[in-house]
């Protein structure tokens, strides 16, 4: 697979059949059948199978993970590859992207999956009065053309090379034109499983869709139930007691518990998830850039992996690209944890000693007030003193986050670089939780968007990571991992996708029983 | 009997005006809580402005005492209107999908049922058990069963009922994997799969409820086997068993209905804890889920049945009373 290079993979995407065919291993090995039981949190009595609203795990899982399709897909190997688009193709400015639809797809209830669907279901998130979390994406597109039933041509306002990426989104699924409606009320979709039963909030079964084109490759159990599990005692008993075959989140505290199982596999991979402190940059002290180095040099952020996260997860470097991103600086030098730092750059900011406030909840993530009263602690010798205010879970993100000068935060990452860059560091975007303006950073960032030569986007990427990890406002100790549980009975292709929890959330459709 | 007629009516008056003091608590309660609706279902995402949307969206920027009256006035009418989360639901479609709207009754319903059902299946063991218990215990007082049987019971009504779940997952779940942790149950499930399921639920709220029952019993029998008739009873030579049974039983009914209808009505209101530990898709759960997201009608239709449970189990339990005493049904 590595000897295609990354600039033709980024330029023109080849459909997944091709890619496998330069030798995937294992997948011929998979047995079919059974009945997987998956027990997940983060069900609501809201949930429905409208892809605009769907923000939690559960629904996630169930929609993107075995009901819906995208037109794009990212491979447990983190490459980008075809779902319904079979091929894509860009103009060399970026602008214009012509995709190949792949044929003989049917939806659920018979209808022909064509240009139609496509255009209908990316057009729902910008209908009138729509609130999409996709909608930015989505809006960029300033013209969809159909060139025939198979092939279609999108313009986007400004050069986009990871556009494709975009249309990978869980949001982003394919629904039958005309029949949106009924295809929400009921989940049609083009997935590897039909829904049989859906009880929002409680339980979905869904049942293995004969003749699906992904064909004997992905979705080997004839049927599968997805329990809604949100208590997370209950979920991790479940899973002891064979109630469920996998589950999701397990809980840290009590993981010990199901690793001496000998039933239970633990499943962890390190992801894009991500745990902050970030400064409002246009607040003092927090402007003083000598002042954010030395806080940046105050956390010991080892410790908080062993005691808050209990080794799930990794230190992380003060900037939002976690390892599931393609071009993540790995060897960016690390912000480590050093008082006399500290001290030297309270100095050079004129400095004897600060006092700052830290606002922090549980709702930031979990154990994010025992954070910050370990930071609390470790910046105290560098001449720094963190006074943790604790404030309520209910509300924290509309009357803390982006309030307070300082606060805790959590950011679960994006498949991209630049879509988690713009969505919380560039200029002025509403969720620019550091106030961050930072003009070279701008304009690589907007460079680095139309750039289609791979290796160019790297060097920027890791300039933009290293000017962030540098002089940034914000605070990043640390990458959760997401660790999920299965039965010892369950096997995969030995590659696990690190996007999201459950195997990038097709955990239904890479995984079988052995 | 015209005067039983009118004790029911003038209760029923009485639970219809407590309904109404309890709909202004739970609405203020809610409203006091910090958060509202729009901020919780957007989390991290909550921009001033799609809060604002949001709240105008759902009328939640009118004053809460204008918001109050409309849900009071669509309550008197039947309609304890759509779920927050099912309003905004249409309104992320961008278009009225039409026809189905979900109602709070529709999200309701099923759930209750479920409830009833586990309320049912808890009340079907502990009740008989809780009797039969408190007149063992009241035959045998003051012997070696009887003390072990009170320590038992009264160190399980003083445990939290988690806890109790947790000992009875350990032992009946994991240790021994006779009944399953999980009681997923859903609709067309055959009656034995879902009693076996609903089981471990059943048994810790037996466990939460039995001792009262069973004390109020043996206590009731007790207090009569002083009275001159028992002794006459005894004196004539009746086994201690048929004194009981036959004699006392009957006059002890009225405390002993009592406390019964109360501990049926905790069997309704109190499953939240246990529904949410055993993952049981009833009321108690949606309640929890509801409060969460500040899903204010659905969190007041819950109280509501939960009030309306109370009162109507405790009407039920002064009229049985009644008519279990001749003196009180034909006063003078």
């Amino acid at each position: 697979m590595s000897q295609i290079s990354r600039r033709s993979l980024l330029k023109t995407g080849v459909a997944a059949g091709v890619l496998s065919a330069t030798g995937l291993p294992l997948r011929a090995q998979a047995k079919k059948g059974g009945r997987l039981r998956l027990g997940i949190a983060g069900a609501n009595t809201s949930d429905s199978w409208d892809g605009r609203t769907h923000s939690d795990s559960y629904m996630i899982m169930c929609a993107h993970g075995a009901v819906f399709d995208c037109l794009t897909e990212i491979g447990a190997d983190g490459q980008l590859k075809g779902e319904l688009a079979e091929s894509w193709e860009a103009s060399a400015d970026a602008k214009t992207w012509t995709f190949k639809l792949r044929q003989g797809v049917t939806f659920h209830n018979g209808k022909a999956f064509g240009a139609d669907d496509v255009i209908e279901s990316l057009g729902m998130h910008t209908a009138e009065g729509a609130k999409s979390a996709a909608k930015p994406i989505i809006s960029a597109i300033t013209e969809m053309k159909k060139i025939n039933d198979h092939e279609i041509q999108m313009t986007l306002e400004a050069g986009n090379a990871d556009f494709p990426f975009l249309l990978s989104d869980y949001h982003i699924l394919m629904f039958p034109a005309g029949q949106v409606d009924e295809a929400i009320a009921k989940g049609i979709g083009t997935g590897l499983y039909q829904v049989e039963t859906f009880d929002p909030g409680v339980r979905f079964v869904g049942k293995r869709f004969p003749n699906h084109y992904k064909g004997d490759n992905a979705g080997h159990f004839d049927e599968v139930e997805v329990i809604a599990i949100n208590d997370s005692s209950a979920r991790m008993n479940a899973l002891m007691t064979g109630q469920v075959d996998a589950v999701n989140r397990v809980d840290v505290k009590t993981e010990a518990l199901l690793k001496a199982n000998p039933m239970v596999t633990i499943m962890e991979v390190t992801g894009n998830q991500h745990f902050t402190f970030p400064m409002l940059t246009a607040n003092a002290p927090f402007d003083n850039m000598n002042v954010r180095k030395a806080l940046k040099h105050g956390i010991n952020r080892e410790e908080l992996v062993n005691k808050i996260l209990q080794g799930h997860g990794q230190v992380a470097n003060d900037h939002p690209i976690g390892p599931a991103n393609q071009y993540y600086a790995a060897d960016l030098e690390q912000n480590s944890y050093d008082p006399d730092k500290s001290k030297f750059y309270l100095k050079e900011a004129g400095l004897d000693s600060l006092s700052v406030d830290l606002s922090a909840a549980n709702a930031a993530f979990p154990g994010a007030v025992d954070a910050a009263q370990l930071y609390q602690a470790s910046a105290k010798s560098g001449g720094i003193n963190i006074n943790v205010v604790q404030e309520p879970d209910d509300g924290y993100w509309s009357n803390v986050w982006l309030k307070k000068s300082w606060c805790a935060c959590y950011w679960s990452g994006r498949a991209t670089e630049d879509w988690m860059f713009s969505s919380a560091y560039e200029a002025g975007v509403p969720w620019n939780d550091t106030g961050w303006e930072n003009a070279r950073f701008q304009e690589l960032l907007l460079a680095a968007r139309a750039e289609l030569d791979s290796a160019k986007r790297r060097e920027q990427y890791t300039e933009m990571q290293s000017l962030m990890s540098k002089e940034g406002g914000t605070v990043v100790p640390m990458y959760a991992n997401y660790v999920d549980a299965h039965s010892s009975k369950l096997t995969n292709s030995g590659t696990t996708g690190n996007v999201f929890q459950m195997d990038s959330s097709r955990f239904m459709e890479r995984w079988w029983f052995a | 009997m015209a005067g039983l007629l009118g004790i029911i009516l003038q209760r029923l008056l009485l639970g219809i005006a407590t309904l109404f003091a309890v709909s202004i608590i739970i609405f203020v309660a809610v409203n006091a809580l910090p958060g509202d609706f729009a901020q919780s279902i957007l989390g991290q995402g909550a921009t001033p402005e799609a809060v604002e949307a949001i709240r105008n969206q759902l009328g939640l920027n009118e004053s809460p005492p204008t918001r109050y009256f409309k849900w009071l006035l669509g309550a008197v009418q039947g309609d304890l209107g759509i779920p927050m989360s099912q309003a905004l639901f249409q309104s992320f479609t961008g278009s009225s999908t039409g026809g189905d709207v979900v109602t709070v009754f529709d999200q309701i319903i099923p759930r209750l049922k479920n409830t009833m059902f586990l309320a049912g299946v808890s009340a079907a063991i502990s009740v008989p058990l809780a009797v039969t218990l408190g007149i063992l215990t009241a035959l045998f007082r003051n012997t070696a069963f009887d003390k072990a049987m009170n320590v038992s019971t009264l160190s399980a009504i003083s445990s939290p009922e988690f806890f109790l779940a947790y000992i009875l997952i350990l032992f009946l779940a994991v240790l021994n994997p006779v009944f399953p942790s999980l009681s997923n149950i859903f609709p067309g499930m055959e009656f034995g799969d879902r009693l076996n399921k609903t089981m471990l639920p059943a048994l810790t709220l037996t466990l939460a409820v039995t001792a009262q029952m069973m004390r109020m019993t043996r206590a009731a029998i007790i207090n009569l086997l002083a009275s001159p008739y028992i002794e006459m009873a005894r004196l004539k030579g009746l086994s201690p068993m048929r004194v009981i049974v036959k004699h006392a039983l009957p006059n002890a009914l009225a405390p002993i209905i009592t406390v019964v209808a109360l501990n049926l009505a905790y069997l309704v209101t109190g499953v939240v804890v246990v529904e949410v530990v055993f993952v049981y898709p009833g009321i108690g759960q949606l309640f929890v889920d509801s409060v969460k997201i500040r899903d204010i009608p659905v969190v007041q239709a819950c109280c509501l049945i939960f009030a309306a449970v109370y009162i109507l189990l405790n009407l039920t339990a002064d009229v049985l009373s009644i008519i279990s005493n001749p003196r009180l049904r034909h006063p003078k």
